[in-house]
């Protein structure tokens, strides 16, 4: 039975989302100029909905300190207590408010993770053009360390090297950005491959333009549509990654509020029936979900495909 | 045939090659650790002699290549060192864990690879449909959800009304059907994990070839969508298809180590998890090695798969 109930519920959850995006639609294209609107009114139900989770999340976790009820760490009543007016959505393991935790959580595993993939984005793009554009022996040595480094499965090199670092957020940071910018560094080295051979680039190279000017003025621009869409793939890889790690407890260290290891503290509840755990995890999922919404949108925007 | 063996023994070396760079990479990375072993093994209580009778014991005070040299050779023969924890030998604490971990993974693989396979298919024959639209926006869903979440539900759905046990255990001298029973939820949980991935690119690859003359031919004949789809689509997308199957086979590899933790499944993955708090570095070594090499294998195996898959490689004039 219980599975029937939570399929309804899962319905009604589609539905009320599908209503939200088309609200939200409705609303952007009512409030921006002209250029803006036309592009949000072709815009997916599911896309239009992406946005609004992704503003929302963005809201939260800029103005957590004025809308968290209590402190980030702050001990404010027993363990597990259940849902009521003052703790809306109960205390956890150590008696901390969950409501709290969750706002603040939004902070932290969503900053963390974006400062990450912007990290891992910026090192990745700037070796995979450079790879491109200065070909030859750079190329090769750049090209066969990532190769060495991607024949380790991404979970299991982060491991090894928590192991050596030690478990603390900037050791977090820097492990996961390296594993990851392997990874655009492959993407960002094949388009920019596709772009080096053109004639502009040609044009420009006998100008005399230097390295720095062909990349950033010329190769960038024409690279920027695939290399957006996998930053938000990305986004959601490292997202998924830290808030794993955090859940094995090698993650995000505790008293720090964060999404994953709040799942793991207070996953006991879960054997006794109660939803709460679910909460942060399900906080990672829809957002996980709101972003592919949005970059299937831009993909498909940008590959022109209409089927 | 002569040159799909000469070239199966090009990708097998090349294979061996990237396994040795990996165990490179797996031992050299102790390298980087701040001080050195011998100081992370002692911690606080560490003066200037205990350190170098340790460097001494374990051979610290050797260049790098011959160390190197030493721990592969020992690795080959089976020996991977004491645990710093407990000072058990390695080898002891995985061996048992290894069987258990194996026996997980191919569970799941047995259960997802057929799965994935039916549903991509009959995505791309009922394409465009509300069936496919379900099943895309499911696996869309099913691929943003981290493991531990769908793990919990399961937990919810199916452990707390009682048919499945929430945490493994296996007693010695349970039988094979008990086992399956018993790791039914893991196996499960990783089954959702990964077939939506393999379903999806199942999909796409048919989709792909459906837009080609041949098919259309086909079609014109007045073929049923079923038979043009398994018959003359299907071979041709076997390539991309057997790609993906390993890729995600290799994902299991990870999916494995947030999977047992949740369900306290006694394998591979929590070992290393445990170790890595506890920065017990022969045990993360030793696992992080015999991840990574199953994760090598398993790409070398699709790659040589892909390529016998493709009939004008095989019978080349």
């Amino acid at each position: 039975m219980s599975i029937l109930i939570s399929i309804f519920w899962f319905a009604v959850a589609v539905v009320g989302a599908m209503a939200l995006g088309w609200l939200f639609r409705a609303f952007v294209v009512a409030v921006s100029p002209q250029r803006q609107a036309q592009e949000m009114r072709t815009a997916p139900l599911t896309a239009s909905f992406g946005l609004l989770v992704i503003l929302i999340y963005v809201l939260v976790a800029a103005l957590a300190p004025i809308i968290a009820p209590f402190g980030e760490s702050e001990v404010v009543g027993g363990e597990f207590l259940p849902w009521d007016s003052t703790y809306l959505l109960g205390t956890d393991n150590l008696g901390r408010d969950m409501l709290t935790r969750m706002i603040y959580g939004a902070r932290n595993t969503v900053g963390i993770a974006f400062t990450i993939t912007a990290l891992a984005f910026f090192v990745g793009t700037v070796l995979g053009l450079l790879a491109a554009v200065v070909g030859g022996w750079l190329d090769q040595v750049l090209s066969r360390s990532v190769d060495v480094l991607m024949a380790i499965p991404s979970l299991i090199f982060s491991l090894l090297l928590l192991t050596i670092f030690g478990t603390s957020v900037l050791s977090l940071v820097l492990v996961i950005a390296t594993v990851d910018a392997t990874r655009v560094f492959r993407l960002a080295r094949s388009v920019a491959q596709g772009i080096v051979v053109m004639d502009y680039i040609e044009a420009a190279r006998l100008r005399g333009e230097g390295k720095w000017w062909l990349i950033t003025r010329e190769i960038l621009p024409n690279a920027m549509a695939p290399l957006v869409a996998e930053f938000g793939l990305r986004f959601c890889f490292v997202f998924l990654a830290i808030s794993g790690l955090s859940f094995l407890g090698l993650g995000i260290q505790p008293p720090t509020a964060d999404w994953g290891g709040m799942v793991r503290d207070n996953a006991t509840l879960i054997t006794f029936g109660d939803l709460t755990p679910f909460l942060p995890a399900g906080a990672i999922a829809l957002l996980t979900v709101a972003v592919n919404f949005v970059v299937d949108w831009q993909l498909h925007k940008s590959s022109g495909l209409k089927e | 045939m002569a040159h799909v063996w000469r070239m199966i023994a090009q990708r097998l070396a090349l294979g061996f090659l990237t396994l040795f760079v990996v165990s490179l990479l797996i031992f050299g990375a102790t390298e980087l650790l701040p001080g050195d072993f011998a100081e992370a093994i002692l911690g606080q209580s560490a003066t200037p002699e205990t350190i170098a009778a340790i460097r001494r014991d374990l051979g610290l005070d050797l260049p790098f290549h011959t160390r190197y040299i030493g721990w592969l050779s020992n690795v080959l023969q089976g020996d991977f060192g004491k645990s710093l924890a407990n000072q058990q030998p390695v080898i002891e604490l995985i061996s048992k864990r290894l069987g258990n971990t194996l026996f997980l993974a191919l569970y799941a693989a047995a259960m997802a690879v057929p799965l994935a396979l039916i549903l991509g298919i009959l995505a791309a024959l009922f394409r465009n449909t509300v069936f496919d639209r379900m099943s895309n926006a499911l696996a869309l869903t099913s691929i943003s959800f981290p493991e531990f979440f769908v793990a919990y539900i399961l937990i919810l759905w199916f452990a707390q009304t009682g048919y499945f046990p929430s945490i493994v255990r296996f007693s010695p001298g349970i039988g094979f059907g008990e086992s399956l029973y018993r790791s039914f939820l893991p196996a499960l949980t990783l089954t959702l994990v990964v077939t939506a991935h393999m379903m999806r690119m199942t999909r796409a690859a048919l989709i792909n070839l459906l837009a080609s003359p041949y098919i259309e031919m086909a079609r014109l004949k007045g073929m049923s969508p079923m038979r043009v789809i398994l018959r003359h689509a299907l071979p041709n997308a076997l390539a991309p298809i057997i790609n993906v199957v390993a890729l995600n086979l290799a994902y299991l590899i990870t999916g494995v180590v947030v999977v047992e933790v949740v369900f306290v499944y006694p394998g591979l993955g929590q070992l290393m998890v445990d170790s890595v708090s506890r920065r017990d570095i022969p045990v993360v070594q030793a696992v992080a090695l015999i991840f990574a090499s199953a994760y090598v294998l398993l790409n070398l195996t699709a790659d040589v798969l892909s390529t016998l898959s493709n009939p004008r490689l095989m019978h080349r004039r």
